[in-house]
């Protein structure tokens, strides 16, 4: 009883000489002189502790009316009518004295008359005897509005009576059905309000460096917290949860030793597209599917060993075995400005930078890419890509199977599987799927292949293979966030980026 | 990517009988096609860009079967000599516009209504892949019946050809047809500004077509009757136009015609199409299995190469006729995975030993992000593309912006110059979450540099905003103080005078005598554009310029 006593709060301790059985929240607050919402506070603290139980019901309750509250004040009508009539007087000056209107004077009249209080002579109105007695004797109907508002089953007979009699009179009170709050003790909070009575409590709210400093705690108690109870939010900063997943499939990469690439968001067509042996005339170098500059709407290309290695090989092969794609290349269409549609680009740089003594060598890149699309739940015009190459002389379909495989699991799928797909740039092309145990399907994220001799052979020199693979990052993402909009990764919703989860792979 | 519809009962007719669902299921996604539907009404399949010869049921069903094992190897295709009059004479006028065309007759079919639906499907899937829309390849069907041969194929003033187009009352003339009719206004792109238009017209003189808009609505009609058709793909390229004609009377003879073979005259050189011979390619065993990571022997190569539809003696394939997409051998090592089946193969790590390594400048910017993380700044992940409000209006500035020639959403037309735009429209769009705001953004913005390879320079920034009734010069220049003296900088601050700032509340960072920096409070009328309520703080570095100070 001690403790629960020393854990009481300011606000608590004052509420609590006032608390008896089936006492009224408005009551508390009349006689604590503390706010309606402290009470209540005060009240659900205690609650929680076990000292008392709030009890709502919904009841008759009397309350004042707008007349009512003038009367509290100034005095019933009939009251203020009889004061100033201390002889006989017309009703105009009565009016006068008491500045009442001539409905509370008619009102009055009746009253006092049943009360033999007055004679009525005409226009003229004399008191009787009985005046000097009733007023002495206070009228009950006025002890009875401040009382006021109580609950109707709480008056007593006299005063329900009393009650009905105003309730015909104009706004003086109303009766309405009202959701009252009461307090019920608990066998506890009766102990602890006896105990309060008798104890002396000097208790450390707030432990100050003035305190410390004059050792003031010593001896003394601390007053003893609620450490159950709710407390409001706080936000800490952290990174943007698609960041996490980008830092984390980063690691991925380094742990399989793989170097990071970057590079511009803005390339020329000649490393986004000729590099990668796709067809001037491919779809996807489509307006509707790239995004083009208007200004500056070119660049330059680069070293010209390159530019004719890549102009050969769309024509005819070039130094491959291929047969090209049989047209004549234009350079002016591969100096085309676009922002980039994939982070393969950044391979076709890389590859082209390498050197023998550099094999076997891997790289990966993340970052943004970008699609000529209007936006809607499934398609965003800047999304993140992934980009995996693997240039080593001794490399096959099996091994980018097998990397495939190896990332997937790292990143937490255990289950894997490859079809067919197609690609311009990759043969064989594959797709790869992993198993979400979760939502139980299977959830594409691997676009994969062996880049195509026409594609290494102008930028490297030579005929290696280059496994190449990129998982797309959004799904696995939305697979992990549940989140089914596209739109919400990069939405900044503040409220979402502070209380969603952690990525916790 | 296009995808083709085939009746069920058509489908199962073509595969001989009626095979189990999930068996084909299986198959079909194995082949190297994208199963969308597979039900007892129909089947719809996607077909992958490299195999428009799949764009037919008849050449979907025919992959299928040698892949499934139900026939094998190459089929081989029977063409009728062509009588003497079935002739196309291109003359030299059409030269300019539309040079080459190659033709065929195919004969005895029988058409219904689900027969022709499926023509005009493998035309039109053609049309729209392989013939990129019509201007790669125009491919024409005619009734024979209708036609009086020989055919030519000319080039003429548009105004002077009159005939009645395709499902249209009255004659037009070429330019009429390309400024009136749907299929003319359409494709009115790939003629326009010509001086002729390519026709073919017949021995009666009567117009079949004007390629690549439309048929004539006499002349270019298949109905139920026809049981003959003329069939014509005009284009720049002969190689493409006889592929694409191969597969369509490829398609035809497996719906039960004949091929006859067309007579072309051109002014310089006689030939005749279709040519349904298979090419032939060479084959380095050694490099499809290194390629592969297999050791298949030359039995396995003949039965896995018979499997995809070609045909194997050992040194050379033959290549099926209808085939576009076989360049180089490494496009046979694709057909022979597939048909090893990519789920039999075993996926291995090889032991290659490499070191991985982060990128520097990505090291650097994730611990820029640490520092501000521990002054309880939330990030967030913005667009690079923007508009001019956003980004000038709304801040009172006129910066020069790189455009886009064609967004296909015009609140993204610009690329971002700078970024404290993007984080401010993150604020405008979460007044009604709990102050104080304190977020950052990292992000490269645009701006135009003639020295660079694209004319563009990219920069790294960050942008840092701090939002609450309290927001100040002070609490800012804090943050960028330990921002600043985190990395072992130290910096200067010069009074400035910026648009977006509040006048007297704005400084220019630099250090080394770089300026790297704009830091100050958000001019109140910027927060009214963006409709924030409570003062904002800012600041934006050049993480890029930074870099280069701390490697020196």
């Amino acid at each position: 009883m001690q403790k629960l006593l020393e854990t009481l709060s300011p606000v608590e301790r004052n509420v609590l000489p006032f608390l008896k059985d089936g006492i009224e929240l408005k009551e508390i607050t009349k006689l604590s002189k503390k706010k309606d919402v402290e009470v209540m506070r005060a009240l659900q603290w205690l609650e929680n502790k076990g000292v008392v139980k709030i009890k709502s019901s919904l009841r008759d309750v009397v309350k004042l009316g707008e007349n009512g509250r003038i009367y509290e004040k100034k005095g019933l009508p009939e009251k203020r009518f009889l004061e100033v009539l201390d002889g006989k007087m017309d009703l105009e000056s009565i009016k006068r004295a008491t500045n009442l209107d001539n409905n509370e004077v008619r009102i009055s009249l009746g009253l006092l008359k049943s009360r033999y209080a007055i004679t009525i002579l005409g226009d003229d109105v004399e008191p009787t005897s009985e005046r000097e007695g009733i007023l002495r004797k206070g009228f009950p109907e006025e002890k009875f509005l401040k009382k006021l508002p109580a609950p109707f089953e709480d008056l007593s007979d006299e005063e329900k009576n009393l009650a009905g009699k105003l309730l015909k009179r104009k706004d003086i009170i109303i009766k309405e059905s009202a959701k009252l709050k009461h307090v019920k003790l608990t066998e506890t909070g009766k102990k602890l309000i006896r105990k309060s009575k008798f104890s002396k409590l000097d208790l450390i709210e707030k432990l100050t460096p003035k305190m410390l400093k004059e050792r003031k705690w010593v001896g003394k108690k601390f007053r003893r917290y609620d450490v159950e109870i709710n407390v409001p939010k706080v936000y800490g900063g952290r990174r943007h949860f698609v960041n996490q997943v980008v830092e984390y499939a980063k690691r991925v990469w380094l742990e399989l030793g793989f170097k990071e690439m970057t590079g511009p968001l803005l390339e020329t067509s000649f490393w986004n597209f000729d590099a990668l042996f796709t067809a001037q005339d491919h779809p996807v170098r489509d307006l509707q599917d790239t995004f083009y500059i208007k200004n500056p709407r070119t660049g330059k290309l680069p070293d010209q060993r390159i530019v004719k290695a890549v102009k050969a090989v769309h024509e005819n092969g070039g130094s491959t075995e291929s047969k090209g794609w049989q047209y004549r290349w234009d350079s002016e269409s591969a100096r085309s400005n676009v922002m980039r549609t994939h982070t393969t680009c950044l391979s076709a740089r890389t590859i082209a930078q390498l050197k023998k003594d550099d094999l076997p060598a891997k790289y990966f890149a993340i970052g943004r890419c970008f699609r000529n699309e209007t936006m809607d739940w499934s398609h965003l015009f800047e999304f993140n890509q992934f980009e995996g190459i693997v240039v080593d002389p001794d490399a096959n379909f099996k091994h980018l199977l097998g990397y495939l495989k190896n990332f997937a699991n790292k990143i937490g799928f255990t289950k894997v599987r490859f079809r067919p797909a197609h690609f311009p740039y990759t043969e064989p092309s594959v797709e790869g799927e992993v198993y979400d145990p979760v939502h139980k399907q299977w959830i594409e994220v691997f676009a994969a292949g062996i880049f195509r001799p026409e594609v290494v052979v102008p930028l490297l020199g030579e005929d290696i293979p280059v496994l190449a693979w990129g998982p797309g990052l959004d799904r696995m993402i939305l697979s992990y966030y549940k989140i089914t909009d596209l739109r919400e990764l990069y939405k900044n919703d503040l409220k979402l980026l502070r209380e969603i989860k952690m990525w916790l792979r | 990517m296009p995808t083709i519809t085939i009746d069920r009962k058509e489908f199962d007719k073509l595969m001989g009988k009626r095979y189990p669902d999930e068996l084909l299921k299986d198959r079909i996604s194995m082949l190297g096609t994208d199963l969308e539907k597979l039900d007892s009404r129909e089947i719809m399949v996607e077909i992958f860009p490299n195999r428009p010869d799949m764009l037919s049921a008849q050449g979907f069903v025919r992959a299928l079967k040698t892949f499934m094992g139900i026939e094998k190897g190459l089929k081989e295709y029977v063409v009728k000599n062509p009588p003497i009059d079935f002739k196309v004479m291109i003359e030299k006028s059409v030269h300019m516009v539309r040079p080459y065309t190659a033709c065929a007759i195919v004969r005895g079919l029988k058409f219904d209504d689900q027969k022709i639906k499926e023509v005009i499907q493998i035309q039109e899937k053609l049309h729209t892949t392989f013939g990129r829309n019509r201007e790669k390849v125009a491919i024409g069907i005619y009734p024979f019946e209708k036609i009086t041969l020989p055919i030519r194929f000319v080039g003429s003033k548009p105004e002077d050809v009159r005939f009645v187009p395709l499902e249209w009352e009255r004659e037009m003339n070429g330019l009429q047809i390309l400024s009136q009719h749907p299929a003319g206004r359409d494709y009115a792109h790939l003629l326009e500004g010509k001086s002729v238009f390519p026709f073919f017209i017949d021995a009666a003189n009567e117009v079949l077509s004007m390629p690549p808009i439309i048929n004539s609505e006499r002349t270019g009609k298949i109905i139920e009757k026809t049981k003959d058709v003329f069939i014509e793909c005009s284009g720049f390229d002969m190689n493409t136009l006889n592929i694409c004609l191969n597969m369509i009377v490829t398609a035809l003879a497996d719906m039960g015609g004949t091929i006859y073979a067309m007579k072309l005259e051109y002014p310089d050189e006689k030939t005749t199409t279709p040519d349904l011979r298979p090419k032939r390619m060479k084959v380095d065993l050694n490099y499809i299995n290194k390629w592969l990571g297999l050791d298949l022997k030359m039995k396995d190569f003949k039965r896995l190469f018979e499997k995809m539809g070609y045909s194997f003696d050992g040194k050379e394939v033959k290549i099926p006729p209808y085939r576009s997409d076989i360049m180089h051998p490494v496009d046979l090592a694709e057909d022979i995975a597939i048909a090893y089946g990519y789920e039999n193969f075993d996926a291995e790590i090889p032991n290659v030993s490499t070191i991985g390594e982060e990128d520097p400048f990505e090291v650097f910017k994730k611990k820029i992000a640490d520092l501000m993380i521990g002054l309880g700044f939330l990030e967030t992940v913005t667009y690079h593309l923007t508009n001019r409000g956003d980004m000038n209006k709304n801040m009172l500035t006129e910066m020069d912006c790189i455009e886009l020639m064609n967004p296909a959403n015009i609140e993204y037309d610009i690329l971002r110059s700078w970024m404290i735009p993007s984080i401010m429209k993150v604020l405008s769009e979460n007044t009604r979450h709990d102050y104080p705001q304190k977020i950052f953004d990292i992000g490269s913005v645009f701006k135009k540099n003639p020295k660079r390879e694209t004319g563009v320079e990219e920069f790294v920034r960050i942008a840092c905003v701090s939002c609450h009734k309290d927001a100040n010069y002070t609490e800012i220049r804090q943050y960028l103080d330990y921002l600043l003296s985190s990395l072992g900088l130290e910096h200067k601050i010069v009074k400035t005078e910026h648009p977006s700032f509040i006048p007297g509340r704005a400084g220019r960072v630099s250090v080394n005598g770089k300026k790297i920096a704009y830091i100050g409070e958000i001019h109140p009328k910027v927060l009214d554009n963006f409709g924030i309520e409570q003062p904002v703080c800012a600041f934006e570095v050049n993480l890029s310029d930074m870099l280069e100070i701390l490697k020196k």
